[in-house]
């Protein structure tokens, strides 16, 4: 049981009616796994997240997560959008961003949607994970992009989950700002799966051990072969890949 | 002033009263969904729903007249009320579900639903015998209030205040981020046509005292003015429901002062306290950078 895959996927394919996004796809990921989804524009990265999330059905094959259906398997699975679509000013505080990763578990009270002292426990212990109790009561709004995408892992921290899904996490994150954000996934990936999509897989190489480079067909590749061979076939043309040394965290994007 | 609080405390003129009651009663409902109608972003299918009311009232009134209720009966009136509740909700419900599943352009559907809702009304309203006050329920007018209405609008506040604010924590997840809520388990779809409803059941609250056409800037306007000065939801709800509570009775005082129509004046009163807030709000932007 413990060396079951914590996503298993099997000859996976959806269209967007007519259009096709993913062809026969297959991969797993194992527990405590940082897997890497890359793979140019339009290529089907989110919309392979959002089966994984069961947000859409593929038109065929199977997906399991964590030895569920997708839909089944939600509240066990903690996921970072890219962005939130939000009005500018809402008013919100960064703590109740991330108790919303708290809802929907059992009884009446969660049903109504009122939090209990463990609640407010397991969102304080998240935002310390990601190391923003200091903004805890500060507004969403007037946060830095990298805060805000640190938030936004809590909210997915919260709901104490064994597998995290990440879309896009240093996307809008000055070179900073994406520095804490790798430290942090290096410490999440000790506790749980992490699969994380990134638009630049120089940023998170020294991180992943394998890399699931998604292009309408599936190949997933060692982190040590990921040669400038294997992105021109990703992405179809001839790419700069730049390494991304020690000391300078957050340099120019490699890929 | 004096001479409009005299007239509040007359007791051979209770329709000021009833007046101000109803815009108190109202003004608590009225910020507390205002403030997610205004985070949601949903201001236009609140309008859609709020015109829609028409068509309840004109076959509420046509119901009222074909039946021959007599001016004194206590019903005389409530007919309309309970036409525009019904309307108010079918209306909230027809809509959110094209919002959330149609696959034709969304704003043209509702657009049409908007001007088939208030056609039905006038259609009613031009055939109902003798002759029916359109411009009561258009633009408001507070003669028309009687205690029948007092009690409805206070039944109908209770409730909308205790779904709404029962529901905080769910209602503020999918004002600020929908899928997130449904991939915790949240029934976003449901909680959105119940937030429509209630603000259907916020329109049906005012429509007697600003009218169909102008109630959804006192359901908005309030609400977009505590967003300039406020950090957190329920925060923006308290400064929602104070501020339109202030606006209603100015609103209604000045209007008796001056002799001037009730709701225009209410909603001109929201529209300057929102521009005072967004200039309040821009100016400490500037003295913070």
């Amino acid at each position: 049981m413990a060396d079951e895959p914590v996503i298993d996927v099997r000859d996976v394919s959806f269209a967007y009616g007519a259009a096709p996004v993913l062809e026969d796809v297959s991969f797993q990921v194992r527990p405590h796994e940082l897997i890497c989804i890359v793979g140019p524009n339009g290529g089907g990265k989110t919309t392979l997240v959002r089966l994984l999330l069961g947000l859409l059905r593929p038109g065929r094959g199977r997906i399991c997560v964590l030895g569920q259906p997708p839909e089944r398997a939600r509240l066990r699975v903690g996921y970072m959008p890219q962005r939130v679509d939000h009005d500018p000013q809402f008013p919100v505080t960064a703590i109740d961003i991330v108790l919303m990763g708290r809802l929907g578990r059992g009884g009446l009270r969660k049903a109504l949607g009122w939090y209990d002292r463990a609640d407010r426990r397991a969102a304080w212990e998240a935002l310390d994970m990601v190391d923003m109790t200091a903004a805890a009561r500060q507004t969403y709004s007037t946060l830095s992009g990298g805060q805000r995408q640190r938030v936004l892992i809590a909210r997915a921290l919260c709901g104490g989950p064994e597998l995290l899904l990440l879309d896009e996490p240093t996307a809008n994150v000055d070179a900073l700002g994406e520095s804490r954000l790798l430290d942090i996934l290096k410490r999440l990936s000790r506790r749980m799966s992490v699969l994380t999509v990134s638009h630049d897989l120089g940023l998170v190489s020294d991180l992943v051990e394998r890399v699931i480079c998604v292009n309408r067909r599936v190949v997933v590749h060692p982190t040590s072969r990921m040669t400038g061979q294997v992105f021109e076939d990703l992405y179809g043309a001839k790419q700069r890949v730049v390494e991304h040394g020690e000391q300078t965290p957050g340099g120019p994007g490699g890929g | 002033m004096g001479e409009f609080l005299e007239a509040l405390l007359d007791p051979q003129f209770p329709l000021l009263r009833y007046a101000l009651t109803a815009g108190l009663l109202a003004s608590v409902a009225f910020g507390i969904v205002g403030c997610y109608v205004v985070t949601r972003r949903i201001s236009y299918i609140a309008a859609a729903v709020s015109h829609c009311v028409l068509g309840g009232i004109g076959a509420g009134l046509y119901l009222q007249t074909v039946a021959g209720l007599a001016r004194d009966d206590p019903l005389y009136g409530a007919i309309p009320l309970y036409g525009a509740i019904a309307a108010a909700l079918v209306a909230a419900v027809a809509i959110g579900l094209i919002s959330l599943y149609a696959r034709q352009r969304e704003d043209t559907v509702i657009s049409a639903i908007w001007t088939i809702g208030m056609a039905v009304g006038l259609l009613f309203l031009y055939k109902t015998p003798g002759y029916a006050e359109p411009m009561v329920y258009l633009f408001g007018d507070i003669l028309y209030l009687t205690p029948h209405d007092l009690w409805l609008i206070a039944a109908l506040d209770v409730l909308i205040v205790v779904l709404a604010l029962g529901l905080y924590n769910k209602f503020l997840a999918i004002c600020f981020d929908e899928e997130f809520a449904r991939l915790r388990g949240v029934r976003a779809e449901w909680l959105y046509i119940l937030l429509l409803c209630l603000t259907a059941l916020c329109v049906v609250l005012m429509v007697r005292v600003v009218g169909i056409v102008m109630v959804i800037a006192l359901l908005t306007l309030p609400a977009a003015m505590a967003g300039q000065l406020t950090r957190q939801l329920w925060q923006m709800m308290l400064v929602a429901v104070v501020a339109c509570m202030v606006f209603v009775t100015a609103g209604l005082a000045l209007s008796f002062i001056l002799d001037l129509p009730t709701g225009p004046v209410i909603v001109s009163l929201a529209a300057v306290g929102y521009l005072l807030a967004a200039l309040v709000n821009r100016l400490r932007g500037v003295r913070a950078a």
